[in-house]
């Protein structure tokens, strides 16, 4: 990929971090650097496209340590789940045979999985000795007779979120817009709902999360073409550009394919988030807006009254449980702002939350919904936390799957808010669940056990020993 | 003798390969106060922290010199020299390690000048070991890039020659500005951290050091139980390196450390020329102990294996020897018991048909195991070559993938299956259960540490081989005789098929 390309994706222009004095995107520092590259973040946001053969061209370490990592469902196809890599040798880089190599590859996938796709993702030592991977591609394409899309991405190119971007724009070039939608089935249509075409962008079904907000689509007559990309479908992809609205949920990584959508084919978008009970009902109210439907506008109102009603009742005797707990938020992607409110519906406290990736508006948000005592953390290192969980007293460190073992070898009470989790906690329903593992990990009886020192050593506590719970 | 069969396919489908870097970092995770740092782009660092982040349940250092665009081009030097003395300024380890990747080892770096360079430029840090390694992940897996690690820890902190109680050379550029030196008194290193961890120390005047250098495929489990081992026999272990004191998963006083909490001690590294002889387990370190013997004159006792009587009593008759001491009636007991253990376990066991995929030594030790209980190792998978893998007790090894497994399971019907947790995929698709083995184990509590090696060890694991063979077992059809009376419905109906 050339200098310029990537400079080009670096200034996204939807991005507020390009207004605002920049947080997340300086250069990394040897020795001092936390956080995955931009083949990761590439392959993070694809991955999903559950039935396209997945081909990281590189030697082992790219594929080896990653495949399978992905805490993300598929109704159907599982073909995402077979790792796949052209475990690059020695001789392949001295003697230059990668292409070959990558060209075959691409053929014995086809061959053995009948794939709808094949993604190729471009890594360093290719990207360095100057394979042209969009060349074989195309090549590969044209004698397989199945589109074969390059992701360039090598890892030297940049962050994660970098890669992010270079998938969407990946997605963008090569594959929106080469297809139509079917027809709405006639079995799915109802008398009086009109069906608007969606697309959900940035949302990766984690743990099956979005199957607990997907029938309330459903319901309000939202057929959604593609979620770019939890559960998708290579042909979902290419439908993009048909839809009448999108969503971006809860993360800047892929709003570079919002934006093109609304600048090639007019489709308006809005930011979200479907975690939280006053979220999900905002991003339905702003499916509506978008799409200016009186007769929608008043089914969502209609079916946010019902939902709320009824995960307010289930909700009380949780609340009663969480009330008044002290949570310390640092999240990654996920925006902040939107599991704060999560969290004050639950009745917890935010004491303090990280912002470094957070943008400025994302801050002025927080500061909104939280008032200005809440204490904006940027210092992500383990000691920066616990010294900030000792500091406000916090009784939860709220984290990304990085952190965990920060907390557990601090006896401290975790939950895991990023996309390795094993429960999903989006929509109305995803709030019971919330509630259910905060309250696991807040009352659990191991964090008195493991505090108090054996019977047989003096009255000295472990240094946490002196938290609220 | 094994046939290899050599790849032969452009991809590689469900990798069974960890790179040689994510070796190379654990290897060094078993040294007190360390931290590794890939010399690549930040995501080798990423995805190796994660693997062993999600196979361990802990905190893993480990560093990058994250190379960007820029440094890929032009050069990457200067992130090498920074991200060491970044290292070294925040948080003082006792020792770093720089494993190259690939991507470094194709833009073509010279790392042992980098580290000499690093310490002409900050002379500062000369007390602090930093230790080069070449390991590029287009070659060989996980178990080399460990022990080619192993083998760089003793070249740079063994002294040249056996100078027992002289200076050592020194691992900065300026051997003679280095201030640490040997203590005469050949014992006092060990001695001092027997001390500091409060055992009893008189009587340890006596005892004799034996070097363990420990291959890849022992959990900290298995270190455990050989040090207990090798401690029952009245002689000191010095275990190199020894993730079983650093990876075994144990909450301390310290609520958070950028270091390793535990593993060899760097001080104790030197005095292995003053031991009386050295273990060698594994035969993937076969050439870092070439090395230790080049470099001390100590004997050692090498073996490709520790699971399986015959592999144990080697093991176990070796620490007699080297001790002069009889075997203690504990051990005796053990032996026995998996005695009892072998005769119980060998009516699931005998004839079963089992595929394993692993690492070389790991393969071969469970090939020894599985043949010398009377099952047939059907199908055997390595990610990349080794000398071992022409002993292993099969038919066939192809150098591989989990497909390959898979493709030779199904065609010679195994019944069970020995890999890590990506070959669950594997093995449900097969119908056959799977015993996880290996790295990494991502979705098994407590498999980083279990204890598969010694009679104990073998003992287990032959119990949970037949436990899994018997949960397999397929019932016999039954088959209802026509002239079977009083069952009128089911009698007609096995009539009628007959006819």
């Amino acid at each position: 990929m050339q200098a310029q390309d990537i400079a080009a994706l670096l200034n996204e222009p939807a991005c507020s971090h390009n207004t605002q004095s920049k947080s997340g995107c300086a250069r990394p520092k040897p020795g001092a650097t936390a956080g995955g590259c931009s083949f990761d973040g590439a392959q993070i946001a694809l991955l999903p496209i559950a039935d396209v053969a997945h081909i990281v061209h590189g030697p082992i370490a790219c594929a080896g340590s990653s495949w399978e990592s992905r805490g993300t469902r598929s109704t159907g196809p599982t073909l995402y789940k077979i790792g796949m890599t052209t475990d690059m040798t020695e001789q392949d880089i001295i003697m230059g045979r990668g292409e070959k190599r990558l060209f075959h590859a691409i053929k014995q996938a086809v061959d053995s999985y009948a794939p709808a796709a094949v993604f190729v993702y471009n890594t360093c030592v290719p990207a360095l000795i100057g394979d042209d991977i969009a060349a074989v591609c195309k090549t590969a394409a044209e004698k397989c007779g199945v589109p074969v899309v390059p992701v360039d991405c090598a890892g030297f190119y940049g962050t994660k979120n970098l890669g992010n971007r270079i998938a969407g724009e990946a997605m963008f070039k090569h594959v929106v817009g080469t297809a139509k939608p079917p027809p709405v089935h006639p079995d799915a249509q109802r008398p009086g709902i009109t069906v608007h075409d969606v697309n959900l962008i940035g949302e990766y079904n984690i743990a099956g999360e979005f199957w607990n907000v997907l029938p309330l689509f459903d319901e309000l007559g939202l057929r959604i073409l593609c979620t770019l990309s939890g559960d998708a479908r290579f042909r979902d992809v290419q439908t993009m550009h048909c839809a009448q609205a999108s969503m971006v949920v809860c993360a800047k990584a892929l709003l570079n394919v919002a934006r093109r959508l609304e600048n090639d084919y007019r489709i308006p978008y809005f930011e979200g988030s479907f975690y939280g009970v006053t979220d999900t009902s905002q991003a339905f109210r702003d499916f509506a807006r978008l799409l200016k439907d009186p007769s929608l506008t008043a089914r969502v109102e209609a079916m946010i009254v019902r939902e709320e009603a009824i995960i307010h009742a289930a909700l009380g005797p949780w609340r009663e449980r969480l009330k008044g707990h002290r949570v310390l938020l640092y999240t990654g992607g996920v925006k902040s702002w939107s599991i704060v409110s999560a969290l004050q519906d639950l009745g917890l406290e935010v004491v303090a939350t990280g912002t470094n990736k957070s943008t400025e508006e994302d801050k002025a948000r927080i500061r909104e919904i939280m008032g200005d005592k809440t204490r904006m953390i940027t210092d992500g290192s383990p000691k920066a936390l616990l010294g900030a969980v000792k500091e406000y007293q916090a009784d939860i460190l709220i984290a990304g799957g990085r952190n965990m073992y920060t907390a557990m070898k601090a006896r401290l009470p975790f939950l895991d808010i990023n996309q390795e989790r094993e429960f999903g906690y989006e929509g109305y329903g995803g709030m019971l669940e919330l509630a259910r593992q905060l309250a696991l990990t807040l009352k659990s009886p191991v964090w008195q056990a493991v505090r108090r020192p054996a019977p047989w050593v003096g009255a000295s506590a472990p240094v946490l020993a002196s938290g609220s719970l | 003798m094994a046939e290899i069969i050599k790849r032969s396919k452009a991809l590689s489908v469900n990798p069974l390969k960890a790179s040689q870097p994510v070796g190379s970092a654990l290897a060094f995770l078993g040294i007190n106060r360390a931290i590794p740092m890939l010399h690549g782009s930040q995501g080798c660092t990423a995805f190796g922290k994660v693997y062993f982040v999600r196979h361990f349940r802990e905190p893993i250092p480990l560093q990058t010199t994250a190379m960007d665009q820029v440094s890929t081009v032009m050069s990457a030097d200067e992130n090498v020299i920074l991200g060491l003395a970044t290292i070294a300024e925040k948080s003082q380890p006792a020792l770093i390690g720089v494993s190259t990747t690939g991507l470094s080892e194709t833009q073509g770096t010279d790392i042992r000048r980098l580290v000499k360079e690093f310490y002409t430029l900050h002379p500062e840090f000369a007390h602090i070991p930093v230790i080069p390694v070449n390991t590029p992940d287009y070659t060989g897996c996980l178990e080399s890039g460990y022990a080619l690690t192993v083998q760089a820890i003793l070249e740079t902190l063994l002294p040249a020659v056996d100078n027992r109680g002289k200076r050592l050379n020194g691992y900065g550029n300026d051997a003679t500005s280095d201030n640490e030196t040997v203590v005469s008194d050949p014992l006092s290193p060990s001695l001092s951290r027997q001390r500091a961890r409060g055992s009893k120390s008189l009587h340890l005047l006596q005892v004799k050091q034996v070097n363990v250098l420990a291959g890849s495929f022992l959990t900290p489990g298995d270190l455990e139980h050989i040090k207990e081992l090798i401690e029952a026999f009245g002689l000191h272990p010095l275990v190199l390196p020894d993730i079983g004191d650093s990876l075994d998963g144990h909450l301390t006083e310290t609520e958070s450390s950028p270091l390793t909490l535990g593993g060899t001690l760097v001080t104790e590294i030197a005095s292995m020329g003053q031991s009386v002889a050295t273990l060698v387990l594994g035969h993937s370190l076969s050439e870092a102990a070439d090395l230790l013997k080049a470099r001390t004159g100590v004997p050692d006792y090498r073996f490709d294996c520790l699971m399986g009587l015959d592999a144990v009593d080697s093991f176990v008759l070796a620490l007699s020897e080297i001790s002069g001491q009889p075997v203690p009636a504990k051990i005796e007991r053990q032996r026995a018991q998996l005695q009892d253990a072998m005769v119980d376990s060998h009516f699931m066991l005998g004839f079963a048909r089992v595929a394993v995929a692993a690492d070389p030594d790991l393969l071969y030790g469970f090939s020894q195991l599985l043949t010398q209980m009377g099952c047939q190792v059907v199908a055997a998978v390595a990610p990349a070559r080794a000398a071992v893998l022409q002993q292993v007790e099969a038919v066939g090894v192809h150098i591989g993938d989990l497909e390959d497994l898979e493709i030779a399971a199904k065609k010679h019907e195994a019944e069970l299956i020995i890999s890590n947790s990506h070959a669950k995929q594997t093995a449900d698709r097969l119908g056959v259960p799977l015993l996880r083995a290996g790295f990494p184990q991502h979705d098994l509590l407590g498999g980083y540490q279990r204890l598969w090696v010694g009679y104990k060890g073998t003992r287990q694991t032959l119990f949970e081989l037949a436990n899994l063979m018997v949960q397999g077992h397929h019932e016999a059809e039954p088959y209802l005789s026509i002239y079977r009376t009083g069952e009128a419905n089911h009698a007609s109906s096995a009539f009628s098929q007959v006819h």
